[in-house]
């Protein structure tokens, strides 16, 4: 009984958090607007630019992840294979909003060796949604 | 502790499935226990297997659990910080399911699997050489390189495929 009641609230709670990477792109355009004034929308060109190179680190977002976002990535320190990351590949991608912060905090402070910006989280998911 | 008397039961029982699964893993020939007592905690599943294998928590020792859990945000070179909530939740079954080797000589825990007197024994014969060198492989945390049930918990022979 308690565990149904348990499995209830977890569903309840899934449920109400699921969203669309448009919903995400929504959320970035708000902060970017407020990080910066002068923002003026998002680039996915320049979020491909983003995705492939690194930046003063060791890693960039390709290297998990494949050059080609529609691609099977594999973790370049443990070999697992990883699920495409580019949302027409792997639909579940970009649809929870604890996994999305989770990983832009833990793969910016790895790629980048800080947070990213709005900017930056809005012009890579432009990026991997352009990907069909 | 306060728990009701009733209430150890469970606790001793998995004690001693514990203490029976440590033996199985010192045979070397007797393939019949290789499949680890699969365990259910979906935090646990879902937190530990996204960049390896959920590696079973009888593989370790508590201290070597709770040293690692501590460090989530430098976890052998990566960024694997949780939220607090779920990073105790997950500690508290690893504790819970936690093996029985002790630290290292140095007195610290051990916080490779791959250096527990266990795994070097089961992986010290009739491997070659190059073994975790090889692409397909790339490192010895990569169990389902080789043993290709290891995401149901599954070591025995009949799944092992080393890879060219």
């Amino acid at each position: 009984m308690r565990f149904a009641f348990i499995t209830v609230l977890l569903v309840l709670s899934f449920s109400t958090h699921a969203e669309t990477p448009a919903d995400f792109q929504k959320q970035f355009a708000a902060q970017a607007q407020q990080e910066n004034p002068a923002f003026t929308g998002f680039s996915a060109e320049q979020g491909q630019r983003f995705y492939a190179n690194t930046h003063g680190k060791e890693w960039s977002c390709a290297s998990c992840h494949s050059q080609n976002p529609k691609a099977i990535g594999q973790h370049i320190a443990t070999g697992k294979t990883l699920a495409p990351l580019a949302p027409a590949a792997s639909p579940e991608r970009f649809t929870r909003p604890d996994k999305v912060e989770k990983w832009f905090k833990r793969n910016c402070n790895e790629v980048l060796g800080r947070a990213c910006t709005a900017q930056e989280k809005g012009d890579v998911l432009s990026y991997l949604l352009s990907v069909r | 502790m306060s728990l009701p008397y009733w209430s150890r039961w469970p606790v001793l029982l998995s004690g001693v499935l514990l203490a029976t699964a440590g033996a199985a893993f010192a045979d070397d020939d007797d393939d019949d226990n290789a499949r680890i007592r699969p365990l259910n905690h979906a935090a646990w599943r879902q937190e530990c297997s996204t960049c390896h294998i959920a590696y079973p928590p009888q593989l370790l020792p508590a201290v070597s659990w709770r040293a690692i859990m501590k460090g989530l945000d430098q976890h052998f070179g990566t960024d694997a910080s949780l939220d607090p909530q779920q990073q105790a939740d997950i500690l508290r079954f690893l504790e819970a399911n936690a093996g029985g080797e002790g630290r290292s000589r140095r007195g610290e825990p051990l916080l490779r699997i791959t250096e527990t007197r266990w795994f070097v024994h089961e992986h010290s014969e009739e491997l070659p050489k190059d073994i975790w060198s090889r692409p397909s492989i790339k490192s010895a945390a990569n169990c389902n390189a080789c043993h290709t049930a290891a995401e149901r918990d599954d070591y025995s022979e009949h799944t092992l495929r080393i890879p060219k």
